[in-house]
């Protein structure tokens, strides 16, 4: 984005400050017995202010109250909506960014103020607005901006009963497809997933030890002189336990290949094309093609491999077309 | 030499459980539930069992499914390992024991919570449950890490050098389908499918879509085997191992013999099937239906090339010709296969390859059945069983 671009997104997207998401709303159940019953049930909450009656009676709420962090649900729309979902203002402005390239998304944090206990019969009004969207900011998870939106909630008398803020991060995700977060926020990132490295045992730690530092080596029989990858304690030529290696220049011809579709794993970035790869020493090694599309790999096409770091903790021999 | 082991063994009982998605239950309750089904079937009891073998990957213990099913002394017990590659293995231990007298009546199984538990499809990207991590090491940092992408991987190369495509994976697909939609006992049955639903389904690892692979399956499978003259007096007509083999060929890997100078082909399963022949007397021309182990559409292709029912590289022609339907000439996986009914590792396969010698299959061909070839799982160290009618 130029400078004149990212100005016109931003006062897009502000202008959706203080606009409402839904007008107010009115819950599809009051408050109820039932509902307080599953929830406690559910979230194994054993509180008897909430389902028995007598000691509720007696106790100083004087009656059955809903639990107070039930507030968000009286107002939900229900199942429709996951085949269904709403059109609203906050899907408008999430489309703005994902246009923009904001597409991921991470719920970051919630806070909730409730002013009084709901007991059944209360009605539950709800009312959204857009109240804030962040500055650009750098996260871990990469760049992009935070959207609070408050929802009031008011009761049948239109007194205020508790009021929740959301906010979440749109934003370009740093690397991979990763746009799906959890609930961990800004501030304790959880460590990018990255890939399944080899364990590094007596006869294979000195090859990625070798990739560590940029190389591919080649184990050699230092009694007949014949090359073997991947790397054994023994030569099946003439059984010598002697080796040395060489380093492989990384020329070679694709062999073999497939794209790898589904299921894609944490910590590799898709599309991703496998490929065995006979090198110009006369070995073969597995490996990745990088650098084109995977439709534009083909079984005899020149490669040539260089070792790069692929992500935070590995190091991996990656092939790019020849020319 | 050529072994000596023709006749000197005879299936005598099968049986499996119910095959599903989540079976909600042990492992050791479906083996147990297996074998007890199998022995139903063969007329006996636990305690004629002296024989027990199954796949090294199997969870149960021998000791344990022979105490859950009130076994006596057992004199003979074997594992086999690298998965699908030990389903017709299963058969070689046991008819090697019971030929060798070490056994009289050995009971081969296999059970697995393949959905509900431990899927393969994951590969080796979960928890690592063998000790092959550092072999798999090569790979999985490329994001190599599934069967389907080790089978692509093959498959790419040989449809590069053949005339396969993919109306040949979707026969093969498809035929077995059609199998499924008539056995009450398939994950298919009553669902056919067309060459739409093939062609949309979800890319897995090219060349490979969805209904190019296998199912993952709840279930077990069992089989007994007993001495040909045992066999005379039981419930069920015996079936004969009329040959057996297994093979791991030169420079195998498990799952990933990327070095060899060509890899669209199986060597292992030539050399295996050269001494099954060699040691049934039998020919390509006797074989009259078949159990191919069909993890994977493509590896269908590869197998019918070293059982020498077509030449190398043109199995895709012998397929479109039609010959794994019903009135081809080799009808194959007429339980549905594991692309269609359920996948246990094959041993449902050896269940339906005697049926088709029995003459009992859902979809038992029109024509005589004589002798059954079923095959264990490639990529991995194979091999393949013989089977024929006792006089
Ligand atoms: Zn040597």
């Amino acid at each position: 984005m130029t400078p004149e671009e990212r100005k016109a997104f931003e006062d897009k997207v502000h202008a959706y400050v203080g606009r409402e998401v839904n007008a107010p709303q009115k819950g599809k159940d009051d408050v109820n017995k039932a509902m307080i019953r599953h929830w406690a049930e559910v979230m194994g909450d054993e509180n008897p202010a909430y389902t028995d009656e007598e000691y509720a009676a007696k106790s100083s709420k004087g009656g059955i109250i809903a639990p107070p962090s039930m507030l968000q649900i009286w107002s939900m729309e229900g199942y429709p909506m996951a085949h269904n979902p709403s059109q609203d203002v906050q899907r408008e402005l999430h489309n703005v960014f994902d246009e923009h390239g904001f597409a991921g998304v991470l719920g970051t944090n919630t806070s909730a103020e409730y002013y009084r206990d709901l007991r059944p019969g209360d009605e539950v009004h709800a009312h959204t607005v857009i109240d804030k969207i962040s500055e650009q900011k750098a996260t871990q998870r990469g760049i992009g901006y935070f959207i609070e939106t408050v929802t009031n909630f008011t009761d049948q008398n239109d007194e205020a009963v508790g009021k929740i803020i959301f906010r979440v991060l749109k934003f370009t995700p740093n690397d991979s497809n990763d746009a799906t977060g959890g609930d961990d926020s800004d501030d304790g990132m959880p460590e990018a997933p990255t890939r399944i490295a080899s364990p590094r045992g007596h006869d294979n730690k000195w090859w990625w030890d070798a990739v560590d530092e940029g190389k591919v080596l080649i184990q050699r029989c230092k009694s007949c002189q014949t090359l073997r990858h991947p790397p054994r304690p023994m030569c099946g030529e003439c059984q010598s336990i002697e080796w040395d290696s060489i380093e492989s220049t990384l020329d070679g011809e694709v062999f073999s290949f497939t794209e790898l579709h589904y299921p894609k794993f944490p910590g590799y970035q898709y599309p991703l094309v496998c490929a065995v790869i006979s090198l110009g020493e006369g070995t073969r090694i597995i490996s990745n093609i990088v650098g084109c599309e995977p439709e534009d790999v083909y079984i005899g096409m020149k490669v040539k491999g260089k070792v790069e770091q692929v992500d935070e903790k590995t190091m991996l021999p990656q092939f790019y077309p020849a020319d | 030499m050529v072994a000596d082991i023709k006749d000197k063994a005879a299936i005598v009982g099968v049986g499996s459980t119910e095959f599903s998605k989540n079976s909600g239950r042990s492992d050791l309750s479906l083996a147990a539930e297996a074998c007890k089904a199998a022995l139903d079937d063969a007329g006996l009891k636990p305690k004629d069992v002296d024989g027990m073998v199954t796949f090294t990957m199997d969870m149960n213990e021998e000791v344990d499914v022979a105490r859950a099913l009130g076994c006596d002394d057992l004199t003979f017990y074997s594992r086999v390992p690298y998965g699908g590659g030990a389903a017709t293995g299963c058969l070689h231990q046991a008819a090697m024991a019971i030929a060798t007298g070490m056994a009289e009546t050995v009971v081969c199984y296999r059970a697995l919570n393949g959905r509900s538990g431990h899927r393969y499809s994951e590969g080796v990207s979960g928890d690592l449950i063998t000790g092959s991590a550092i072999h798999y090491g090569w790979y999985t940092p490329y994001g190599l890490l599934t069967p389907t992408s080790w089978v692509a991987m093959y498959h790419k190369r040989y449809m590069h050098l053949t005339d396969c495509t993919e109306d040949v994976m979707f026969e093969i697909a498809h035929a077995t389908r059609e199998y499924a939609v008539n056995n009450p006992a398939a994950f298919f049955y009553k669902r056919p499918f067309t060459r739409e639903d093939y062609d949309n389904a979800k890319k897995i690892c090219d060349p490979l879509k969805l209904y190019d692979c296998c199912q993952e399956s709840d279930g077990g499978s069992a089989v007994v085997l007993t001495t040909p003259e045992r066999a005379k007096d039981l419930k069920q007509p015996g079936v004969l191992i009329k040959g057996v083999a297994q093979c791991s060929g030169k420079d195998q890997e498990e799952m990933t013999s990327f070095y060899r100078p060509e890899i669209a082909a199986i060597p292992e399963m030539d050399i295996a099937a050269k001494m099954a022949y060699e040691q049934s007397g039998l020919t390509p021309d006797d074989i009259d239906a078949a159990v191919i182990y069909d993890a994977f559409t493509a590896i269908v292709l590869w197998q019918l090339e070293s059982w020498g029912f077509c030449e190398q590289g043109k199995a895709g022609e012998f397929v479109l010709s039609g010959a794994l339907r019903p009135d081809g000439r080799l009808p194959t996986n007429t339980h549905g296969g594991q692309l269609s009914e359920a996948y246990i590792h094959g041993v449902n396969g050896i269940v339906e390859a005697v049926r088709l010698t029995r003459g009992t299959s859902v979809n038992q061909p029109k024509k005589d059945v004589n002798h059954v070839l079923v095959t264990s799982g490639v990529g991995v160290p194979t091999g393949g069983a013989l089977l024929g009618k006792m006089d």
